[in-house]
């Protein structure tokens, strides 16, 4: 697949989640989007889309009954282009206060908490998205600084721990910091709604599709899977 | 710290753009898709479309304006008008709304916000509530329903605090003594509702200009919504924005 091909993103079909305005937003920036419930699609596909909205309990109840738990962890662990928003962010740790006792993907190592501290919940609206970092040289991906639409209750806030396992962490302030976006690789997860943020969220996506086909090709010229 | 947002509002008929006053004498004013465009570009910080369609054929024609919208808009698209089950609300959802906005139906059947909070999310719940000073105590309010016939009775606080408890992410607050009129929103409504409830409270009736926004924040509003103002083409999301910041207050720049 050349650079400048059409991409094929894949979304994964949760049942439970609002697709589309994502599917809106990628398609203006050239990608042909297909929703899919098929594990292979979702384990090899060229770009994936966990799309949000809904509950923590039904989202990961609808991944483990297509299967789809354990395909999306494992291409997130080899940073596949791989894109969670919302909901789908949270999806990826290990539980969340918003429905007890149930296991999340587990490839974030930190669990989801109630968004403490605001005026009003749920944070509704466009808040800043800041890219200090703890880290020692911060490293130049995806994200950048800007203003993104956020529609949530719930979030994550353990940034200094995602950082330690190489994620590039994005922090917002609502009444307290949380974790507003975290990269690594070609894997992007936003709390906010990249979808739904202006220019700001077409030029994310357009970079993290971008980075989705240079990786695409890359493997198709060593020989890896035809995604 | 979360902006505060301006809301463009289209209210749409038979697939055409419309405002009227007091919901009444609606006269055309527009293309729903070309309108979307322009609000965004002026730094709109999110669009809402209210169906007033009065027979089903309008109805399904709303279904279309929202996919074709949403085709074109990059920010959040709230939907409301005719929502009378969970179907309605997953349908608009599916052409391309980010909320949906329900009012009588859930009045009638509030188990409805509930139904549509355990679905779709609170994040995509909107109680639209449209509420008057009654005429035997003005310094009460009532819901009014049946674009504007029809008087109710309930309390509209009291409803806002029942409706918060079925899981509704926020209420879309309309005054029906200022909407249209252009004398300013009705700031002791938004006042006692934002204390009544913990979700975001969005002003709708009676802007005429930035500094009544400025007034409706102040009282605790979240986020205004207009649309005669902006229809007619007398200001734009950017000039008010301007006058807001201005005045000191926290709004999303555009470039």
């Amino acid at each position: 697949m050349s650079a400048d091909a059409r991409i094929r993103v894949d979304m994964v079909k949760t049942g439970v989640a609002n697709v589309a305005s994502v599917a809106a937003a990628l398609r203006r920036l050239g990608a042909d989007v297909e929703l899919t419930a098929d594990a292979a699609r979702v384990r090899e596909g060229a770009a994936v889309v966990l799309p949000g909205v809904g509950s923590f309990g039904a989202g990961m109840r609808a991944l483990r009954e297509s299967g789809l738990d354990a395909v999306l962890a494992e291409r997130i662990a080899e940073n596949r282009p791989t894109l969670a928003v919302c909901l789908g962010l949270q999806l990826l740790c290990q539980s969340s206060e918003e429905t007890p006792g149930i296991h999340g993907l587990g490839v974030l190592p930190i669990d989801v908490q109630r968004l403490r501290g605001a005026p009003r919940l749920p944070h509704f609206g466009w808040n800043a998205v800041g890219l200090e970092s703890s880290a020692p040289e911060p490293a130049v991906g995806l994200l950048e600084e800007g203003d993104a639409y956020f529609a949530h209750t719930f979030c994550l806030t353990d940034a200094d721990a995602l950082e330690a396992e190489g994620w590039t962490v994005a922090r917002t302030d609502e009444g307290s910091t949380f974790v507003s976006a975290v990269e690594r690789g070609s894997v992007l997860a936003c709390q906010f709604h990249p979808e739904l943020s202006g220019p700001y969220g077409a030029a994310l996506l357009g970079r993290w599709l971008a980075s989705a086909r240079t990786a695409s090709a890359a493997a198709a010229a060593q020989g890896g899977p035809t995604w | 710290m979360v902006s505060a947002r301006i809301i463009p509002c289209l209210d749409v008929r038979d697939g055409r753009v419309v405002k009227g006053i007091k919901f009444q004498g609606l006269v055309d004013s527009g293309d729903p898709v070309e309108r979307a465009a322009a609000y965004e570009a002026q730094g709109a910080d999110e669009l809402c479309i209210l169906d007033v369609s009065a027979t089903n054929e309008g109805r399904a024609n709303a279904i279309e304006t929202v996919t074709a919208v949403r085709a074109v808009l990059g920010i959040p698209l709230t939907v409301g008008g005719g929502v009378r089950a969970l179907s309605d609300a997953a349908r608009l959802l599916d052409a391309g709304a980010d909320k949906v906005a329900v009012n009588t139906a859930a009045l009638a059947r509030p188990e409805l916000l509930r139904e549509i909070h355990d679905s779709l999310g609170a994040q995509c719940t909107v109680l639209s509530l449209d509420a008057g000073r009654r005429l035997d105590d003005p310094t009460r309010y009532e819901i009014i329903t049946h674009g504007g016939t029809k008087r109710t009775g309930v309390d509209a606080i009291e409803w806002a605090r029942q409706a918060a408890e079925f899981g509704i992410g926020e209420i879309l607050a309309t005054s029906w003594d200022r909407d249209g009129t252009g004398e300013g929103y009705d700031l002791e409504l938004l006042r006692e509702l934002s204390r009544a409830v913990p979700v975001p409270i969005i002003a709708s009736g009676g802007a005429r200009h930035a500094e009544h926004m400025a007034e409706a924040f102040d009282a605790g509003a979240s986020a205004v919504l207009a649309a005669s103002i902006f229809h007619r083409g007398e200001l734009t999301v950017a000039d008010v924005k301007r006058t807001l910041i201005a005045c000191g207050h926290d709004l999303r720049l555009t470039p």
